[in-house]
């Protein structure tokens, strides 16, 4: 499908028309392309999500990769990185190939799998990281997330291991001991409400002992949803001493704080905990200077029955990718803080960048593959369930009023959503199938 | 009232409302027919998830004495102990009829959860959740005082000024809690007294003072010392060494309860440890309050039951 994007305003605020010819950016329109009206609408690059949740397989009650794809298209999204704790857990090249072909035989989005750290995320043995970096599913990303790898000699081994394989660790920092039965952000709320606490120096601690580690065997290091203040400072230290380390935070830890806790609503469960305004601050501060890298979902899709109880008893997590680009509007953009160009960089670029996937690293380049997200960003909804694409319902979100809405969700070259409606699931993979029978084509007989 | 949850919601006036009705509800027990009609035609739950024989058999003696009809649904035996969800449990008490549940649960909020949920339609009565609050046990605990300072005077009166030592393990206690924001909205001072390792986090913005050593608040001449009890798995997760250093630095022995004022109440929400936080000579002193506290409690949970299921609209 050839497209014309009609004066589309772009990041930088000009208006453009885009093209795209056969899923590429081209410099101008094919014969018989489809127009899109792009007025008043911002163009960003394809949102890519580097921590996402996509439980398949094995807990396909939860999310599939399918349902999981057409929750991040909704949300904007044209690439997510599938975290590794499925079961069974992604430690090898046989679970990354599934899921990487189960993402592209969908076609929403581009699912790049991650790979454990530890086999079975036990934090005993390395999982075989070369085998998954070799496989057709290219991983680069490795994380036991969910768990932190928490042993400092297997860290030390695990960094040094995946830079043979040009990778990159993601941590879960969480001092294990620290955090044994944890429920919410450790402080005056959490002895009052009488929650087992969650201390901000479990995160600190470990993520000051990796970035020495990463320092001392010159490896690469990226730190998964940092939510505290002292976090901040030890990742702005590390950056200030030249270390190799990256950062993320979520939508919900720029936005959300502890208060919510109060109701003992299980929704604002989620692993790291809500922390306080200072800490939602901090992050935001550390997002605009670029101390925190990028924004990720940690969607983390939970069954009903999961939240329907005690707070003691519900799971952890949040689901995110719906509403994430709009939390990042109302968080950093109305706030003052960015702009869309730094939207585009923290949602696009710079995850695209660190997860080591191509065709990201210039918006819109012509010959690059057509990945872009047309947002209303005027527009205001009350978030409600019709919201939701995925299986989860655990969204912290219900009933607020969030800025923006996406529009038109373009996944090499095609649509995934289309005047504000998911496209369905046969047309998608359809449009899927015909950008890969190009690519083979193109690389059979590549272009002058 | 529509729920009873916790302690830090209650005004002062509810809080002294309550403490009123249980003195109309004390007098009930010295007739020779122990027994009223108001909740005739009602229906409470007892639904315990933790055992507390003490606790659930005080809310059963309590709306017995109203005429409720009283059902005990404990967990340990029951479809709760196969799996079966907090929302499905309620949803089976609603289906049945319950006016009232009195919960007990071992996860903090549980009983806010019930009530906030759409699961069921009867009044919750949190009888303890995990280390949040447990609001009868601080009401009978506040009244238990009062009648040992007022007497047969009791009724309209506050604790204004009234000195409270709680010592022990603050952390996990749903007992200090609810104690800590009910004293302080009766005009008490509260202090509390435990190794920093038994204090919860924050407790500087709490409306107490803080002490570590029990024989300065001893020497600070306390109108009412309340010891919490200690659970000795409490030691393998490194909050104290051992029980002998525990006992030594934190209990009521006889030494110390020889230096407190002849009318210094000293207080124990049960079942005591005697030996750890208290010696046996302090638990069954003239200056104890153990078993009035119990016979305290039976009253506290009729008014509270009666505050909830038989006044108009909702009002006291």
């Amino acid at each position: 499908m050839n497209l014309i994007l009609k004066s589309a305003t772009l990041p930088n605020g000009s208006t453009a028309d885009l093209f795209v010819t056969d899923g590429r950016f081209a410099v101008e329109a094919a014969k018989g392309a489809t127009t899109i009206d792009a007025a008043g609408l911002t163009a960003l690059p394809g949102l890519v999500d580097l921590h996402t949740h996509l439980r398949e397989p094995g807990y396909e009650q939860s999310e599939t990769v399918l349902t999981g794809s057409r929750a991040a298209a909704a949300g904007g999204f044209t690439a997510v990185h599938a975290m590794a704790n499925t079961s069974p857990v992604a430690d090898t090249a046989g679970v990354v190939e599934q899921v990487h072909s189960l993402g592209a035989q969908r076609g929403y989005v581009t699912v790049r799998p991650i790979g454990a750290v530890t086999m079975g995320l036990a934090g005993e043995r390395l999982s075989e990281i070369g085998a998954m970096a070799g496989s057709r599913a290219k991983v680069t990303v490795f994380s036991d997330d969910g768990k932190c790898v928490s042993d400092a000699l297997l860290m030390r081994r695990a960094l040094e291991y995946v830079k043979t394989f040009g990778g990159v660790i993601a941590q879960h920092a969480q001092e294990p001991r620290l955090t044994e039965g944890a429920q919410m952000n450790e402080g005056a709320l959490s002895g009052e409400l009488g929650l087992a606490g969650w201390p901000a120096v479990a995160e600190e601690a470990i993520i000051a002992r990796d970035v020495l580690l990463a320092q001392h065997v010159g490896a690469r290091l990226h730190i998964c949803h940092v939510s505290t203040a002292g976090s901040v400072d030890v990742v702005r230290w590390a950056k200030a001493r030249g270390i190799d380390v990256t950062a993320e935070a979520t939508p919900h830890h720029l936005l959300l704080t502890e208060e919510l806790a109060r109701s003992y609503d299980s929704r604002y469960k989620v692993n790291p905990p809500l922390r306080r305004d200072e800490d939602v601050q901090a992050l935001r501060a550390a997002l605009a200077d670029g101390t925190i890298d990028i924004v990720a979902t940690d969607h983390a899709p939970h069954p009903l029955e999961s939240k329907e109880c005690a707070w003691d008893e519900a799971s952890f997590g949040m689901v995110g990718l719906e509403s994430a680009l709009s939390v990042v509007q109302l968080a950093m953009v109305e706030s003052g803080l960015f702009g869309w160009a730094d939207v585009a960089r923290v949602l696009s670029t710079k995850p695209a960048e660190i997860g080591g996937l191509t065709g990201y690293a210039d918006a819109f380049a012509t010959g690059s593959a057509a990945n872009v997200t047309l947002y209303d960003a005027t527009a205001s909804r009350v978030f409600g369930l019709d919201d939701l694409r995925g299986k989860g319902r655990n969204t912290p979100y219900l009933g607020r009023e969030l800025p923006g809405r996406v529009i038109t969700t373009i996944h090499n070259g095609y649509p995934t959503v289309r005047d504000g409606t998911l496209l369905d699931v046969g047309e998608v993979a359809a449009s899927a199938v015909e950008f890969q029978r190009a690519l083979e084509l193109n690389r059979k007989n590549p272009r002058a | 009232m529509r729920h009873l949850l916790s302690t830090k919601d209650l005004d002062l006036s509810t809080a002294v409302g309550i403490l009123d009705v249980a003195e109309d509800m004390a007098d009930v027990a010295t007739r020779e027919v122990k027994k009223l009609p108001t909740l005739r035609g009602k229906t409470v739950i007892n639904l315990f998830f933790e055992d507390s024989t003490r606790t659930r058999t005080s809310f059963e003696v309590a709306a017995k004495r109203l005429s409720a009809d009283l059902i005990n649904f404990s967990a340990k035996g029951s479809s709760v102990s196969k799996g079966e969800s907090l929302k499905d449990t309620a949803q089976t008490l609603a289906a049945m009829g319950a006016d009232a549940v009195v919960i007990r649960h071992s996860a903090s909020g549980a009983a806010q959860v019930l009530a906030t949920s759409d699961w069921i339609d009867a009044s919750i009565l949190n009888a303890g959740d995990g280390t949040h609050e447990h609001p009868t046990q601080a009401l009978l605990d506040a009244y238990t005082m009062r009648k040992r300072l007022h007497g047969a005077a009791s009724r309209g009166k506050d604790l204004d000024g009234l000195s409270v030592t709680i010592v022990g393990d603050i952390l996990h206690s749903r007992v200090a809690r609810s104690n800590v924001w009910l004293l302080q909205t009766l005009g008490a001072h509260v202090t509390v007294v435990a190794p920093a390792t038994l204090l919860p986090s924050g407790i500087e913005t709490w409306p107490v003072a803080v002490g570590y050593d029990l024989d300065e608040a001893v020497d600070a001449n306390p109108d009412v010392v309340m010891m919490l009890r200690i659970q000795a798995e409490r030691m393998n997760a490194a909050f104290f060494p051992n029980t002998r250093e525990y006992a030594r630095e934190w209990g009521l022995d006889d030494e110390r309860l020889a230096r407190l004022r002849p009318d210094t109440m000293v207080m124990h929400p049960g079942p005591m440890v005697r030996g750890l936080e208290i010696s046996a000579s302090a638990a069954d002193s003239s200056r104890s309050t153990v078993l009035a506290q119990v016979a305290n409690g039976v009253s506290i949970r009729m008014a509270v039951l009666y505050l909830l299921l038989a006044s108009e609209g909702g009002q006291l």
